[in-house]
């Protein structure tokens, strides 16, 4: 019995192209990666990096050109593990001709969820996700942001153990995204184990456990959103009254930004004493002090910096 | 007036102009082309393309080529033309889309076969259109009744229609018509008897108006011919008797060899001539008349297909 | 798995109708109340066989054109969509998916039928006045053309499954003209040599026989339909329909869905 809800074992994809299909294009190199039950996972990388290869390869609707993986230790194929999985695909669009309380009684049918619960479960997951009102409306008529709560509600309407969102947030007003966000707290609250890809990094910060950033295919980096935060030195932001910029400072801060009648500066933390002492020289008052956390950005970055291994192969 | 309205005006008041030019445009080509139009053109003059081409779907097609036929042979005649070419490849067209119309063959032994103004004079097209329809549906009489026909009224060859008549005979549900037909021929019964029959069954067998008006036509002026040799008989024997010509019917009916006035079919009484003939007043109601008529007369144009408003 | 495929069909009906597919019926009464009443001056004596064959050829071609038109996108339209992405995401077979969409277009095809058989009727009931019992073999042709609806429904499924829905549309158009000629391409087989028969052969086996199927004019005359025939051509058309949803679900199941 694996304790890991999503295993991947060297999954990697090539495409064929070109008339004669003698280019191939490799559009996931192969890939190990493993989640443990109840983990929230955030799948990072910038757009046509892979992410959403990845997911379709795990949904089995494109077969892989190597390599394997497991869910819940059941094989990609295998109708037990699809009914313990939710996927939600990036930018949905879902039969417009049906309603919503239509359209997830049909996910209920196909799912196999019992007659008689079908009901419940399909108000009790459109309430959840706050579409109670409109469940009796075309789905022709739902702005994006409703059909991607329709997304959500549709792949947690079976109760599923793991969930698969490409791109949750995508298209969202922030207040739709503070909902997904909010939803997915929950359902991690719920020990289910969530993977999602997104190229939004505070989303992926402040919700997973873990991360993996891949680009071009290839991983490039997996670890814990803490582990990987500290590795980056942190930073210090210093506000001061005034139009000028010491001497002493100017050494130790690149960027300066001035704004009506106060200085912005960032400094590297090992220099924050410094700093402040240089400041406190020259008379001038400091308004503030505030560690910036290093951000996710800055690993990503550095992350995506071409390798010598990645060289040569254009997606 | 805001743009957006003054455009939805100007495009309305454009598109009515454009409709009303367009419709007179389109009269007026068919105007320039109305002579042309029966330049007697068949797209698919082969009777086994159409049938391919119908995919499937015969059975409508010949119903339509049907009424093509029957339509271009009644138009032809009001534009004065009195043939009909197209007529056998219509009705080839329609018998091999559906080999069971039988309504198809029986306009072929009316209309193809005929001599013009009457028919398209193809007597033998006709004869191997229902020589198909046999082949086709040997079980209904009504084709070897046509067959007969043809044979006898047009090509005068009363071996093979006697031939036709006893074959239709031996067919279960024949009509008894064709037994009696064909013994009357063998027998070489008179012109004039055959023809009753022949005409008499031709009226009881189709359930097509055309056809039956058609044959209702030739039982009059055959009546007609039976009535004038009957009181030309009667005038001569008045004559014989008395040595002079009547001058009315009235002589004879004193003579006690004439019951009442006689009239013709349609109810006229008819004209004595001197020298003893007899005549119809009206021969113009008399289609396909013989005897009967004046001296030099000329029939007027025939009137088919009354059904279609006597084209 | 088979109430899956239920749903599935279900939905699929549900999907056709709403797309107001069954508003085809509204130009076919109107077409045969138009005949019923014109025949009568248009072709006398024969307004019984002119209503028939109207008839059935509207119900068959009406049929063909929606069979085709909604087959063809059947797949492609969940495909480009993306709708499927979430529905194969479940315990559904990618084969069950195939054969529900399937049903669902010809349940919806038998249903419309069923309506323009009852005009068919009318219209006859108008014009002859009067039923004779001869007319019931009627129902074996509408049966017939149900079965051909079969056979071009699976083929459009066919064709949705991997191509665009314009070149589908054209080959399974293509196949239902070639297929009114089979008997022909049978026949040519028959005769030719070589290479040439083997390809004509195997090309007149391959595809859909529909000209034993069309008994629309010898139904019109009233002819009586042996019991054998009705037999052979309902095996013929299942067995082979059956293969081509073989084939559908063959290439279904093998493809990557971009």
């Amino acid at each position: 019995m694996s304790m890991y809800a999503i295993e991947i074992l060297g999954l990697e994809k090539t495409y064929a192209v070109g008339f004669w299909r003698k280019r191939p294009k490799s559009a996931l190199r192969p890939l190990d990666l493993s989640v443990e039950a109840g983990e929230v996972f955030g799948f990072l990388g910038p757009n046509g990096a892979g992410k959403t290869t990845t997911l379709k390869l795990l949904m089995g609707l494109v077969f892989p050109s190597g390599g394997s993986a497991r869910i819940l230790g059941m094989g990609i194929n295998d109708p037990r593990m699809k009914a313990q999985i939710g996927f939600l695909p990036e930018q949905p669009y879902f039969y417009d001709y049906l309603t919503a309380n239509e359209l997830l009684e049909y996910y209920a049918q196909l799912s196999g969820v019992a007659a008689k619960e079908r009901r419940r479960k399909v108000v009790e997951v459109l309430t959840r996700v706050g579409l109670e009102d409109v469940r009796g409306t075309q789905l022709r008529k739902f702005s994006k942001g409703m059909l991607q709560r329709v997304g959500i509600a549709q792949a947690i309407l079976h109760d599923p153990k793991v969930l698969f969102f490409d791109e949750p947030m995508s298209g969202l007003d922030p207040i739709g995204r503070r909902e997904v966000r909010d939803l997915m707290e929950e359902l991690k609250q719920q020990g289910k184990t969530v993977f999602f890809s997104t190229h939004i990094l505070s989303d992926a910060e402040s919700l997973c456990d873990r991360v993996a950033i891949i680009h071009l295919g290839e991983l490039r980096g997996v670890g814990a959103v803490a582990d990987l935060t500290s590795s980056v030195e942190g930073k210090v932001e210093i506000i001061w009254h005034g139009g000028a910029v010491p001497a002493s400072l100017q050494a130790l801060t690149s960027k300066c930004h001035l704004r009506g009648d106060t200085v912005r500066a960032v400094v590297r933390e090992a220099n924050q004493d410094a700093a402040i002492d240089g400041l406190r020289q020259a008379g001038i008052r400091i308004i503030s002090v505030t560690p910036v956390r290093s951000s996710l950005e800055e690993y990503f970055v550095r992350k995506l910096k071409p390798s010598e291994t990645a060289a040569g192969v254009r997606s | 007036m805001k743009p957006s309205a003054r455009i939805r005006l100007t495009g309305s008041v454009l598109l009515g102009v454009c409709l009303v030019i367009s419709a007179f445009a389109l009269r007026h080509l068919d105007q320039i082309q109305s002579r042309a139009r029966f330049d007697e053109v068949l797209y698919f003059p082969s009777p086994s393309v159409v049938k391919r081409l119908s995919l499937g779907y015969d059975g409508l097609l010949a119903d339509v080529y049907w009424t093509r036929a029957v339509q271009y042979f009644g138009t032809k005649h009001v534009l004065g033309s009195y043939q009909y070419p197209l007529l056998g490849p219509l009705l080839e067209i329609t018998t091999v889309l559906d080999p069971h119309l039988t309504v198809a063959y029986e306009f072929g032994a009316n209309y193809l076969a005929p001599k013009p103004p009457y028919g398209a004079g193809m007597p033998q097209r006709a004869i191997q259109l229902a020589q198909y329809g046999i082949r086709n549906n040997p079980n209904d009489w009504r084709l070897y009744y046509n067959l007969g026909f043809i044979y006898y009224l047009e090509l005068k060859d009363y071996a093979k229609a006697t031939d036709a008549f006893a074959r239709g005979a031996k067919v279960p549900d024949a009509h008894p018509f064709l037994k009696v037909m064909a013994a009357q021929m063998a027998q070489h019964a008179g012109e004039l008897l055959m023809a009753k029959l022949l005409w008499t069954a031709a009226y009881q067998s189709t359930t097509d108006r055309d056809i039956r008006a058609n044959a209702a036509s030739h039982l009059r002026a055959l009546e007609v011919q039976e009535d004038v040799n009957n009181l030309e008989r009667l005038v001569s024997m008045y004559r014989e008797r008395t040595g002079h010509w009547p001058a009315s019917f009235s002589e004879l009916e004193a003579m006690g060899i004439l019951q009442g006035m006689p009239v013709d079919p349609l109810g006229q009484s008819y004209k004595l001539l001197p020298e003893g003939r007899v005549e119809v007043r009206e021969p113009d109601r008399f289609p396909f008349i013989e005897k009967g008529a004046p001296a030099g007369y000329i029939p007027p144009p025939p009137k088919f297909l009354p059904s279609r408003g006597g084209a | 798995m088979s109430v899956r495929i239920l749903h599935i069909a279900s939905n699929t009906f549900r999907e056709v109708v709403r797309d107001r597919v069954l508003y085809n019926l509204i130009a076919f009464t109107l077409l045969m109340s138009g005949a019923s009443i014109l025949v009568g001056q248009i072709s006398i004596g024969i307004e019984r066989l002119v209503v028939v064959n109207l008839g059935l050829t509207a119900v068959s071609l009406f049929g063909m054109v929606i069979a085709i038109f909604i087959g063809i996108g059947l797949v492609s339209k969940e495909i480009e969509k993306r709708t499927l992405y979430t529905v194969l995401s479940r315990p559904v077979g990618r084969w069950e998916f195939i054969v529900g969409k399937f049903f669902g277009l010809a349940g919806t095809l038998v249903v419309n039928t069923v309506f323009m058989a009852v005009g068919v009727f009318a219209a006859l009931l108008y014009v002859s006045g009067t039923f004779a019992w001869a007319d019931a073999w009627i129902l074996v042709a509408l049966y017939f053309i149900v079965l051909q609806f079969l056979m071009i429904t699976a083929i459009a499924l066919l064709f949705s499954t991997f191509s665009s829905p314009l070149l589908a549309a054209v080959f399974a158009f293509s196949l239902f003209v070639i297929g009114s000629f089979a008997e022909d391409l049978r026949g040519f087989a028959a005769m030719a040599h070589g290479v040439s028969r083997i390809l004509a052969t195997g090309a007149a086996y391959l595809v859909p026989n529909f000209s034993s199927l069309n008994i629309i004019t010898s139904v019109a005359h009233q002819q009586p339909v042996a019991g054998e025939f009705i037999a052979s051509n309902s095996l013929y058309a299942l067995v082979y329909t059956a293969m081509v949803l073989c084939g559908a679900v063959l290439i279904f199941e093998c493809r990557n869905l971009k």
